[in-house]
């Protein structure tokens, strides 16, 4: 017998409405007869039901909340009237003991605050620093770089997807694209000797090269996960019940969107083209050739389809970056910021001077401040420091963007299932040690 | 008739020549093996061991083959607590409610140095070691533990459930702190051992 | 099917000729170009702009406290201006005593892609109360709030400011004054205590608990403490 697998066509959508008469976008799908119909017809409008409203809590140990994140519901039956999130489970007092380090120790802090993306926090932080020194990093020192956060972007967009698609209730994409990410892990570790939480870069410069072979390991990894994200895509992408699940959920216009001060793939899906790498660029991004995806109606859908856009765009620049990888020194000839090489420190009088100077004191910029912001996987990622001209910033600040993000949950899912909650913050991608850090 | 000789301990003996379908062994061991092979884990996943965790259970290292691939995420049909991730001051009653949701028997992994020891987070926020909190069998320690090392402390952990007597009430005793008894640590020792270590405390050569 | 989507796209504003932007190089410590928003401000609120300052590229104003709401309104409504994205609202403390504390707002503009530092200080011995843009930028909210919760600073029109971050009753201060030890006030022990006190049961704020039916269901032990005035917060 043959089996008929039901697709929709999600280029074709109809604008219907839901139960409570609010506009809603509305897949179309083929019926078995061949016909193009609206995927469910609007359920009955249901009766009044007298009764009170119930409160449900969430979190903060659940599985579903990626961490602990704690949502208070107020339900009329199953519809959200009012939803109080309750952050800071996870406050482990970076930005405090920023202040107690000097710059290069600050940047294991920076792996385990947003640990989804270590490598790219390392070199946010790296940035920062380096604006605040005046310090302008070798050409080599860019493109690996660049290569650590694109890298760092599909791991962190990996985890997303795993954890989204379980969430939503399918299993098997997580386990093919955690095999991915354990590649990714691996030349991560043959780098720098750590999988997850790497403390890539130092100021001016990166803790380690790149090792013999890794090219050849990128160049791999970009020729086979291209193929692993199609088989999730022809997975999910126009699977029924996926888009059932994920349709007409938390959207957010574009002006809404930038007036709550979303970011990253959040404000892209809500029709904003603002991405830093190509508006406040860094790295020389603006001589890379990619694109940015951008949604159209900013549910969980269109999130989904720009993330998905996401994994695939970092590939394009993993294949331009190790073309343009020049030779000659990773790390900036500048003794101030810079330990000098081992082997010199121990015979060479000037050099263990700076040795010297460098453990001890640390090195100390100019007074002034900095803000440098990069595109991080969940949005823009900004450091914020300050220096009195001590070798210990007086503020070290992170501009979480998931912080921001999850701020306006309680306007999303307002009006939706409860189900739906859980798509819905699924699909903002938060990482509670971010947010609360 | 006279005594048979004991069987050795820890090994289920089938005499093979015997129709009979019956086998020897001791109850304790039996109990023992039952539960270190087919232990509930509740994943308690606070920060970056919790994806260290995820990397476990997932295709590469696969926790199911140490007959973990159940998650419990409810404490009341788990029976190890691992408690990857720091624990801050706020989740500290969090985490000792869902340890007195769980049903005996119940052992807890420490996953990672945060939860062990406060790990390098040594301020106003985190609490300094769960086990000020709940009782911990196996600490596992890495920032984060690799993926290898937390299946190493699992599988001590099943060492460790395989050599618990079952007549020995006193591994199910659940009491709150006794100021008389041997575990307990009186808060002048609380603040002795967490003392500050070295000059980490302070933020300038001055001492500001 | 539905009218042609168009994306809102960031520089949209510069018009034809603008330039991509790149990366910049060789930034210099003072000095360098000023960002245009500076020189509107001070011609629009001449004696609300105390210093204009160029750090590292990035420009910020220092402006008067009590003027904050209007000019980040302005800056958001001036179509030359055009400031509609808030990044990030936060505060800076020195180790100098005597300095005042400073409140900072980055905002970004993105139909003109520009970035601008907005500070306004707070001098020792003066109440520590700056204006909330909160009805401007929606997006300030939590921002404020872990403002408020790390240095006790109080921004007035802001509809719910609470403690975030650390819980209601934490009684040690606010963690990121500079006369707050690295490790809180109160002994480690003391510190296990106050945490392992509360109830993780009762830990719904009163507006939570006024919901509808949630206050039947409490037990009978915390009615009573509700109805005689104690706040139940987390």
């Amino acid at each position: 017998m043959a089996t008929t697998k039901r697709t929709v066509d999600v280029q074709l959508s109809t604008t219907g409405m839901d139960s409570r008469g609010r506009p809603q976008r509305v897949p179309l799908v083929t019926d078995e007869a061949g016909n193009i119909v609206p995927m469910t017809a609007p359920p009955a409008a249901e009766p009044e039901l007298e009764g009170d409203h119930m409160l449900i809590n969430i979190g903060p140990q659940h599985p579903a909340t990626h961490g602990v994140l704690r949502l208070v519901l107020e339900l009329d039956g199953e519809t959200v009237v009012r939803c109080i999130p309750h952050i800071g489970y996870l406050h482990c007092g970076f930005e405090k003991i920023g202040e107690y380090r000097q710059y290069n120790q600050i940047i294991p802090w920076t792996d385990r605050e947003d640990y989804l993306n270590s490598p790219g926090n390392n070199v946010a932080f790296a940035l920062g620093a380096e604006r605040l020194f005046g310090i302008e990093i070798t050409e080599r020192c860019k493109v690996l770089r660049v290569i650590a956060s694109e890298l760092s972007r599909i791991i962190s967009h990996c985890v997303w997807l795993g954890t989204f698609c379980i969430d939503i209730g399918a299993f098997t994409p997580f386990l093919w694209i955690f095999q991915q990410r354990e590649r990714v892990y691996s030349m991560l570790e043959s780098w720098i000797g750590a999988r997850l939480t790497t403390t890539l870069t130092r100021v001016g410069g990166m803790g380690a090269d790149i090792p013999d072979g890794f090219t050849e390991d990128l160049d791999n990894f970009c020729r086979t996960f291209p193929k692993v994200l199609a088989e999730c895509d022809a997975m999910l992408t126009k699977n029924a019940i996926w888009v059932g699940r994920t349709i007409g959920l938390g959207a957010m216009s574009a002006d809404e969107a930038v007036n709550y001060g979303l970011s990253g793939p959040m404000l892209r899906a809500s029709g904003v083209a603002y991405d830093v790498r190509k508006d406040f660029p860094y790295l020389d991004y603006e001589t890379y050739d990619f694109d940015i995806a951008v949604g159209q109606a900013g549910d969980v859908y269109d999130r989904f389809l720009v993330r998905m856009e996401e994994l695939r765009q970092p590939i394009r620049i993993l294949e331009q970056a190790p073309r343009r990888l020049p030779d000659g020194p990773v790390n900036v000839d500048d003794h101030r910021v810079i330990l000098p090489p081992k082997s010199k420190a121990t015979s060479d009088m000037e050099s263990m001077i700076h040795h010297f100077k460098q453990v001890m004191e640390g090195p100390r910029p100019p007074i002034g401040e900095a803000y440098v912001a990069v595109e991080s996987p969940k949005g823009e990622k900004g450091y914020y420091m300050v220096s009195d001209g001590t070798s210990k910033p007086v503020r070290w600040r992170i501009r979480p963007p998931s912080f921001v993000n999850l701020a306006a949950i309680p306007k999303m899912v307002e009006g939706h299932l409860l189900s739906d909650v859980i798509a819905i913050n699924a699909s903002i991608d938060i990482v509670m040690g971010e947010i609360d850090r | 008739m006279g005594l048979s000789p004991r069987p050795d301990a820890n090994v289920v003996s089938i005499d093979p020549q015997s129709q009979e379908s019956w086998v020897t062994t001791r109850l304790d061991f039996l109990v023992n093996w039952g539960r270190a092979n087919s232990l509930w884990p509740m994943p308690f996943g606070t920060a970056c061991c919790a994806i260290e965790f995820m990397a476990s259970a997932a295709s590469k290292f696969d926790l199911a083959r140490f007959g973990m691939e159940r998650m419990s995420f409810s404490p009341r049909q788990a029976d190890v607590l691992i408690c990857a991730g720091r624990v801050p001051f706020k989740l500290a009653p969090v985490i000792r409610r869902i340890w007195q949701q769980m049903p005996q028997p119940k052992w807890c992994i420490s996953m990672g140095a945060c939860a062990s020891s406060g790990g390098m987070f040594d301020n106003y926020a985190v609490v300094q070691g769960i086990d000020t909190i709940i009782p911990v069998d196996v600490y596992v320690p890495g920032c984060p533990p690799r993926p290898e090392a937390l299946i190493y402390g699992i599988m001590m952990l099943q060492k460790k459930i395989m050599a618990e007597r079952m007549a020995d009430k006193s591994l199910r005793n659940e009491m709150e702190p006794d100021p008389t008894s041997q575990l307990y640590i009186p808060p002048r020792l609380i603040d002795e051992l967490s003392e500050p270590f070295g000059n980490s405390v302070h933020q300038t050569r001055s001492g500001l | 099917m539905s009218t042609p989507f168009l994306p809102v796209v960031a520089g949209h504003a510069e018009g034809a000729g603008a330039m991509i932007p790149v990366t910049p190089r060789n930034v210099p410590h003072h000095g360098g170009p000023e960002n245009p928003a500076a020189a509107a401000l001070r011609a629009q609120f001449a004696a609300a702009v105390h210093r204009v300052g160029v750090v590292w590229g990035g420009t910020t104003v220092i402006v008067e406290r009590a003027q904050v709401n209007a000019i980040v309104r302005w800056l958001r409504d001036d179509p030359s201006q055009r400031y509609d994205y808030c990044s990030d609202v936060t505060a800076v403390e020195f180790r100098d005593m005597e300095r005042a504390i400073e409140v900072v707002w980055h905002l970004r503009s993105l139909p003109f892609r520009r970035f601008l530092r907005l500070k306004a200080l707070i001098p020792r011995g003066e109440a520590l109360v700056v204006p909330s843009i909160w009805d401007i930028h929606k997006g300030v909210d939590w921002l404020e709030r872990e403002c408020y919760d790390m240095f006790g600073i109080r921004f007035e029109g802001h509809p719910d400011l609470r403690r975030i971050l650390m819980w209601e009753q934490y009684k040690e201060g606010f963690p990121l004054r500079k006369d707050f030890p690295l490790r809180g006030r109160f002994s480690r022990s003391e510190q296990l205590r106050q945490a392992l006190a509360q109830n993780p049961e009762a830990k719904y704020s009163m507006e939570e608990l006024s919901i509808a039916e949630a206050f039947e269901d409490l037990p009978a032990e915390m009615q009573q403490r509700l109805s005689t005035g104690e706040r139940v917060g987390e």
